[in-house]
C-alpha cells in the first residue's frame, strides 16, 4: 500500500490519540519500524496489520475508526492540503460528487502510483446518489464514507449517507441531499496556498 | 428560424460569453464594445466599455502603433499584454476578424501571471471555462507541492539518519573521542593537503591491572578520564582518537614545535598520574608516549608515521614508562625498539 495511505492512519492516530497510543498500535502491529513514510510503498499485508493492531489497541469496530479517519482527512487543518485538493472537484457539494468518478485519475496525476478505488456515481434523481466503489482495499468506503460526511460540511451542505457492502468487493453508499446550502461552508480560495 | 441582427448580436454574445469569458469586441473605430464576464469581474464591470482599447491595454509585444491600422496587423499572432491600470496583470491572447461586423475579436488568457492574478481578482473555477485546463493545472501545481514537501521531509529525515550514522560510525562511544576510523581518515586528509602536523602515540601504562583489580566499570570510568584530559590538553583543531583498548592517537594539526610539544606530552603524564578515585579505591596509572613529526619527512605516509611513532613509544617503555620520546633513525639502533616491550599487552 502506497505509503500515503498508511501516513494517512498514522497522523490520524497521532493527532487523535497522541503519539503514546501509535507506538503502541505499532508495537502490537510489529513490523520492525516505528513509523510509516509518505513517498515509500509498504506491503499491503502490512497495512492490514496496523489496522488489525489500531482496532485492538483502540477498542473499537474497524468500520468506526476507517469513517473517523476519513473525517480526519478533511477536517483536521494539519491536513488542510487535502481537503483544498478535494476542493478542486467543484463549487458546489453536488459538482463535487460528480468530480469522484475522476478522483483515482486526479490523485494519479499528482502521485503517479497512488492507486485509489474506482469510483463511480449514480444519479437517481437530482437529491439522490450512488456512489459505488470497487477496491481491494475492504473498508475503504468506510473511509469515503466519513470523507464525504465532512466534505459535506464544508460545503455547507446538508445530506444523509448510507453504507452498504455490495458483494465482490463492491462497497455502496448512498447520498441524499436534504438541503445545498444549510450552512455557509468553509471558505475555498483557487490561489490561497500557491503564489 | 431568421433572427434580427440586434438579437443575432446578442446571441453570439451571450455564446461567447460562455466559450471565451476573457473575449473582448473591438469595434472599427477602436472602442471596446463588450467584454466576457471573466475580463468584467477583474475590471468592475462596464467601466472600460466604450473606451479605446489602446487606452485600456498596452501591447507589449510585438511592437505595434497604437492604433486600429496597427492592431489589425497583428491579426492571428500572439500577442503580449497588460492593463495600463492597476494591477497590471499580464495577459497573453489572440486577435481574428469579426464575422458579422468590422472589427476584431480578441481572446485574452492569464498564461502564466495566472498566480498573481488569482490573489489580485479572487477568481473561483466559474471564472474559467469549463474546457479551460486552467483549474486541472492548479490543482496539479498544488498536489505536486505537497507531494514535494512529503519527499522533502523524508530527505530531510535520512538527512538527519545519515548524518547520525557517520557521527557514530566515527566516534567511539565510550569516551566521544574519534575511532580509529576517523584518525585514519583525519590522518589521510593532512597527508593528501601536504599540510604539516605532529602525530603523538599514547598507551596507558598499568591500565590491564586497573581493570583486573578493580573491574570494567572502574577501567571505564578511568579511559573517561583520560579521555577528559587529553581533550582539555589540545586545541579544538587537533585530533584526538582512541584506537585501540589503551591506546590513543592524537593529532596536532599545524604544531611542529619539539619544545612544545614535549610540554604538553609531559603535562598530559603528569596529569594521567594522578589517581582517580572510584568506588573509595584510588586507581592510578600512567602513560607512554612516542611522537612524530610530518616535517621530518619528505614524503610522509600513514603507514611510516604510524609505525615510527610506535618505534618511539616503544623506547618510551624501554626507558621506564612514563615517557616522551621523538622519533629519530637512532633509535633503530636499539633492536628492543622494534618490537613491542614484553608484557605490553598487561601495560
Amino acid at each position: 500500500m502506497h505509503g500515503l495511505i498508511n501516513t494517512a492512519i498514522q497522523s490520524f492516530t497521532r493527532d487523535t490519540y497522541g503519539d503514546d497510543t501509535w507506538a503502541q498500535v505499532m508495537h502490537h502491529a510489529d513490523l520492525g519500524f516505528g513509523s510509516f513514510e509518505a513517498m515509500l510503498t509498504y506491503e499491503d499485508q502490512q497495512t492490514l496489520d496496523v489496522l488489525a493492531s489500531l482496532e485492538t489497541v483502540l477498542r473499537r469496530p474497524r468500520e468506526e475508526v476507517l469513517e473517523d479517519i476519513g473525517t480526519y482527512l478533511v477536517s483536521n487543518p494539519k491536513v488542510e492540503a487535502l481537503r483544498r485538493l478535494l476542493r478542486f472537484g467543484g463549487v458546489n457539494f453536488i459538482e463535487f460528487l460528480h468530480s469522484l468518478d475522476d478522483l483515482p485519475g486526479r490523485a494519479r496525476l499528482a502521485v503517479s502510483d497512488l492507486d485509489l478505488p474506482t469510483m463511480e456515481l449514480s444519479e437517481r434523481s437530482p437529491e439522490y446518489f450512488a456512489l459505488t466503489l470497487e477496491t481491494s482495499m475492504a473498508g475503504f468506503g468506510h473511509v469515503m464514507l466519513g470523507l464525504l460526511r465532512a466534505m459535506a460540511d464544508d460545503y455547507g451542505a446538508l445530506v444523509m449517507l448510507d453504507y452498504s457492502a455490495a458483494g465482490q468487493g463492491r462497497e455502496r453508499i448512498e447520498i441524499r441531499l436534504l438541503e445545498s446550502d444549510f450552512t455557509e461552508g468553509k471558505s475555498f480560495h483557487l490561489g490561497a496556498k500557491v503564489g | 428560424m431568421i433572427i434580427g441582427k440586434e438579437e443575432f448580436l446578442k446571441t453570439a454574445g451571450a455564446a461567447m460569453d460562455v466559450l471565451c469569458p476573457m473575449h473582448i469586441f473591438v469595434s472599427a473605430t477602436g472602442h471596446i464594445r463588450h467584454m466576457g464576464p471573466t475580463l468584467k469581474k477583474m475590471r468592475g464591470g462596464d467601466a472600460l466599455i466604450g473606451q479605446r482599447f489602446f487606452e485600456v491595454f498596452d501591447v507589449s509585444r510585438p511592437r505595434v502603433e497604437a492604433s486600429m491600422a496597427g492592431l489589425t496587423g497583428l491579426m492571428g499572432r500572439k500577442l503580449h499584454l497588460r492593463f495600463r491600470d492597476a494591477p497590471c496583470t499580464d495577459l497573453k491572447g489572440v486577435m481574428v476578424p469579426r464575422m458579422d461586423e468590422a472589427g476584431v475579436l480578441i481572446n485574452l488568457s492569464f498564461g502564466i501571471s495566472i498566480l498573481d492574478a488569482l490573489a489580485d481578482y479572487s477568481l473561483t473555477s466559474r471564472d474559467f471555462a469549463v474546457t479551460d485546463p486552467t483549474i486541472e493545472m492548479l490543482y496539479l501545481i498544488e498536489a505536486k507541492s505537497a507531494a514535494m514537501e512529503a519527499s522533502r521531509t523524508l530527505n530531510q529525515r535520512l538527512q538527519g539518519a545519515m548524518i547520525a550514522a557517520e557521527e557514530q560510525a566515527f566516534t567511539d562511544t565510550l569516551t566521544g573521542l574519534k575511532n580509529r576510523r576517523a584518525m585514519d581518515h583525519i590522518l589521510g586528509r593532512l597527508l593528501e593537503g601536504g599540510k604539516s602536523f605532529a602525530l603523538m602515540h599514547l598507551d596507558l601504562d598499568f591500565f590491564k591491572a586497573v581493570n583486573d583489580t578493580m573491574g570494567h566499570a572502574a577501567g571505564d570510568t578511568v579511559l573517561q578520564k583520560v579521555a577528559k584530559i587529553m581533550v582539555e590538553e589540545t586545541r579544538d583543531m587537533d585530533t584526538v582518537a582512541r584506537v585501540g583498548g589503551d591506546e590513543f592517537v592524537l593529532i596536532f594539526n599545524r604544531l611542529t614545535d619539539r619544545k612544545k610539544l614535549e610540554e604538553i606530552a609531559r603535562r598530559m603524564i603528569a596529569r594521567l598520574e594522578e589517581p582517580v578515585p572510584y568506588n573509595g579505591q584510588m586507581c592510578r596509572i600512567s602513560g607512554s608516549i612516542g611522537t612524530v613529526l610530518s616535517t621530518d619527512y619528505d614524503a610522509p605516509d600513514a603507514v611510516r608515521l604510524l609505525s615510527d611513532a610506535d618505534i618511539a613509544l616503544y623506547a618510551s617503555k624501554h626507558k621506564g614508562r612514563a615517557c616522551h620520546t621523538f622519533y629519530s633513525d637512532d633509535l633503530l639502533g636499539d633492536d628492543r625498539n622494534l618490537a613491542p616491550p614484553v608484557g605490553r599487552e598487561a601495560g
